[in-house]
């Protein structure tokens, strides 16, 4: 938010206006009775050591991320682009690999994708859509300019906090909604029920949709939950479901009802013990028959995870051209494939610069930020990027812009990176905004709760006419 | 309604009542035991181990503590995490429940459940019970009772209400034959005699502990009799925690589940809660305490138990083979 130090952009003057009228004491109130309302109504997420899980709130900052309308109709584009793309490419890969057999992509990459389920080559899914929902990760430069860290098409999470924190902020901050006009986020919910109402199998026009929970100790419960209860839909457990005649019903205390859509917030590998892990408790017994025959449909479709693969994330602004004829707009953080022998090289002798990401992790798990780690640490990861090139990227450490966020004593700028939810059906849906995440501990880069991140509110609100001036 | 919704909104519903009725037997004994200030260590000692035999913990207890004092007792009964059934487990395990139906429960009893919790972790609640313990038991009550209220203000009156009509009255006829329990367990100190002084003064606390005292005066003007007290609790039609009314009200509540008339029984359930529906209505006094008012009591238990077992059989059974799948958020068995 700060143009230059200590100056900040014109579309924050009035928030700050207002923080700094606050006191401390008021400041401080309202601090607590955010985190007490956030704690009572359970918007917590379950830590677990020493067997015991202890539930905590999502640290929230009460300082909201400001976006200016110019920038989010950019985003929007980028991101309605970037979907659509990854929709077609995974039409292609599972039918004609199109894309494979013109090598944009080389064909072993998708082939040694882990998430690539050559099962379901040739398989039609519903109205051809294969990501939902999609959650995608940006970052804002230095210089403003956004590009794309990863797309999450698999079981994207966050978009509860998005939608309480915005509650919160307008319990705690009224008149300054009244101040700005922040664009509105509350209808996601309805978007998403009619987007899964939409794509019923047999195009049935009172689909029962449900919502997939491995269950309450995941820990993003609370999200199902709020979920499936803002739709008001059923939220299931794997042990609420049965498939008889590869339909799949719910048990009920009147009996068995079938079920068309299934909103599942579990992977691929535990959906159906007979197809995927066998061990899996949390899935269904035949449920991948009954997707087959087409007499249910999944959210998203089983196989978009190829989609998330670090290695074919390289490859998504040459998508963009190869299935649209379009540029990019927005780009990538520059990557570097170990496949490739060059980058190879570069990764090994700059391991200790760069950002190495396994291919198919997240949370991150499975990453080395180079400038932070140990010697050790960056031997380690030497080791297994030689050993493993297909599974290994590695990125610049980009250096996050900042916002101004409430930190133990006073106000700080702080690493923030964004995650707008982009809902593909009949049409494209970005409710405005996102989640913000924000790395509190000091020079952080991670914004993962589990490592010291927290959320802010983002706002979408109209240009201020004098921004050129600044 | 999915089947272990039915069951998670079941449990739920009995363990808040479950919480609310020990509350209520703690601090009963407590005010008791201020009647009888100057006795000795002994006497004292003797009003607190038949809480813990009318609770059937004993042999937990007793594999915690060594002996059953006011402390020892008061503190198994409240905040022990090892026992199930104290107040603080049963608040966490109603809380859980809660939370695996938050989109049937509406957010102001969520709300309401899960603060109740928070203040049972809290230093606030230990420090509420260290100065007194009339206070904290009064916190426990009042904050299950407005969860009730919220309930029935608030959560639409359909099938999912009428299961938590089913755990709720389950619980409380289970919880007020206890109640009376407590009171046959209580020795009478040597040379007192049943229907003497210090009697009396332990039934008016039995009738106390159920909110029961105003109701009992009116009908049973200026006279305080064991049978009267226990016909009072066990067969009155209209006292909200009376057992009778409780099974009334759990059959009516299974009635409306199947859509059966009230008069006829379409399952198992109904027909055991009918019968003893029918039971408790045509048992005297007299029958009651001819047959043995703690084996009468007993037998109560053990015919909810059978009643609440044929209801989860027809409609909260949803695991595929037990041990198999097995769901981390099993309810435990009967207490």
């Amino acid at each position: 938010m700060f143009a230059a130090e200590g100056v900040a952009r014109p579309h924050y003057r009035k928030l700050m206006e207002r923080f700094q009228d606050m006191g401390r004491e008021e400041f401080e109130r309202k601090r607590a009775l955010a985190a007490q309302s956030l704690l009572n109504q359970g918007v917590t997420f379950t830590v677990y050591n020493n067997n015991e899980g202890t539930e905590r709130i999502f640290p929230f900052d009460l300082i909201p991320r400001i976006i200016p309308a110019s920038e989010w109709d950019f985003i929007e584009r980028g991101l309605a682009q970037r979907i659509t793309a990854l929709n077609m490419f995974l039409h292609d890969v599972y039918h004609d690999q199109r894309i494979l057999k013109e090598k944009i992509i080389p064909g072993e990459t998708i082939r040694s994708a882990a998430h690539f389920r050559p099962e379901f080559m040739g398989f039609d899914v519903p109205k051809d859509i294969y990501i939902h929902i999609c959650g995608t990760d940006l970052i804002r430069d230095e210089s403003g300019v956004y590009h794309v860290l990863e797309d999450n098409a698999r079981c994207p999470s966050g978009v509860s906090y998005m939608l309480e924190n915005r509650q919160v902020m307008k319990r705690i901050f009224p008149k300054l909604f009244g101040r700005y006009s922040v664009r509105p986020v509350d209808t996601y919910s309805e978007e998403l029920v009619k987007l899964l109402r939409s794509v019923s199998p047999d195009g049935n026009n009172e689909p029962a949709v449900v919502l997939l929970t491995p269950g309450i100790y995941n820990s993003a419960y609370f999200e199902h939950s709020f979920l499936a209860r803002s739709m008001g839909i059923e939220i299931v457990v794997g042990a609420d479901l049965v498939v008889e005649n590869a339909r799949v019903y719910m048990k009920t205390t009147k009996g068995l009802k079938p079920v068309d859509v299934i909103y599942r917030r579990l992977d691929d590998d535990f959906l159906d013990p007979k197809v995927f892990r066998p061990d899996s408790l949390l899935g269904v017994p035949g449920l991948v028959e009954a997707y087959r025959r087409g007499n249910v449909n999944l959210a998203n479709a089983i196989g978009t995870g190829v989609a998330d693969d670090k290695v074919v994330y390289y490859y998504v602004p040459q998508m963009i051209k190869f299935y649209l004829g379009e540029e990019p707009i927005l780009p990538n953080v520059p990557t570097y494939l170990s496949a490739n022998d060059a980058d190879r090289a570069y990764i090994l002798e700059h391991a200790d610069e760069l950002v190495i990401k396994a291919a198919n992790e997240s949370g991150g798990y499975g990453m080395l930020i180079g400038p932070q780690a140990t010697k050790a640490e960056v031997e380690k990861f030497r080791g297994l990027v030689a050993a493993n090139p297909r599974n290994y990227v590695a990125q610049p450490v980009v250096n996050l812009s900042r916002a101004p966020a409430f930190c133990e004593e006073s106000i700080e700028g702080r690493h923030i990176d964004l995650r707008p939810y982009i809902l593909y059906g009949d049409k494209i849906t970005i409710v405005p905004g996102g989640l913000t995440r924000v790395a509190l501990r000091k020079g952080s880069l991670v914004v993962n709760s589990s490592q010291g991140g927290g959320s802010k509110d983002s706002w979408v609100v109209d240009d201020e006419p004098d921004a050129a001036a600044c | 309604m999915l089947r272990r919704v039915a069951d998670a909104l079941y449990w739920m519903s009995r363990y808040i009542e479950r919480a609310e009725n020990n509350a209520r037997i703690l601090d009963v004994n407590i005010q008791l035991l201020l009647d009888f200030e100057n006795q000795n260590e002994a006497a004292v000692r003797r009003h607190w181990e038949p809480i813990i035999n009318s609770l059937e913990d004993r042999e937990l207890f007793f594999s915690i503590h060594p002996e059953a004092t006011a402390e020892t007792v008061v503190d198994f009964v409240s905040f022990e995490k090892k026992n199930p059934n104290s107040i603080y487990s049963c608040i966490g395990r109603a809380r859980e429940n809660a939370r695996t139906v938050r989109e049937l429960v509406s957010s102001e009893m969520w709300e309401q459940i899960n603060s109740l919790y928070l203040y049972l972790g809290s230093e606030r609640s230990r420090s509420v019970f260290a100065g007194s313990g009339y206070e904290f038991f009064k916190s426990i009550v009042d904050a299950s009772q407005l969860f009730q209220g919220i309930t029935d203000a608030t959560m639409n009156h359909g099938e999912g209400w009428d299961f938590l009509q089913v755990g709720k009255y389950t619980e409380r006829a289970d919880r007020t034959s206890r109640i009376l329990d407590v009171k046959y367990h209580l020795l009478l100190p040597t040379g007192e005699k049943v229907g003497g002084n210090v009697d009396v003064v332990q039934w008016l606390a039995v009738l106390k502990s159920c909110s029961a005292m105003e109701a009992y005066r009116k009908l049973y003007v200026g006279q305080v009799a064991p049978w009267m007290v226990a016909e009072f609790l066990i067969t009155n039609d209209t006292f909200p925690r009376s057992i009778r009314f409780c099974v009334n009200r759990l059959d009516l509540a299974l009635h409306r589940i199947s859509g059966i008339s009230h008069t006829h029984y379409g399952n198992e359930a109904e027909r055991l809660s009918g019968r003893l529906s029918s039971d408790l209505a045509y048992s005297t006094i007299a029958d009651i305490f001819s047959f043995g008012l703690h084996q009468y009591l007993d037998r109560i238990q053990s015919r909810l138990v059978e009643v609440s077992k044929a209801m989860l059989k027809t409609y909260c059974d949803w695991m595929e083979e037990e041990g198999k799948m097995h769901y981390p958020l099993k309810s435990p068995a009967e207490a």
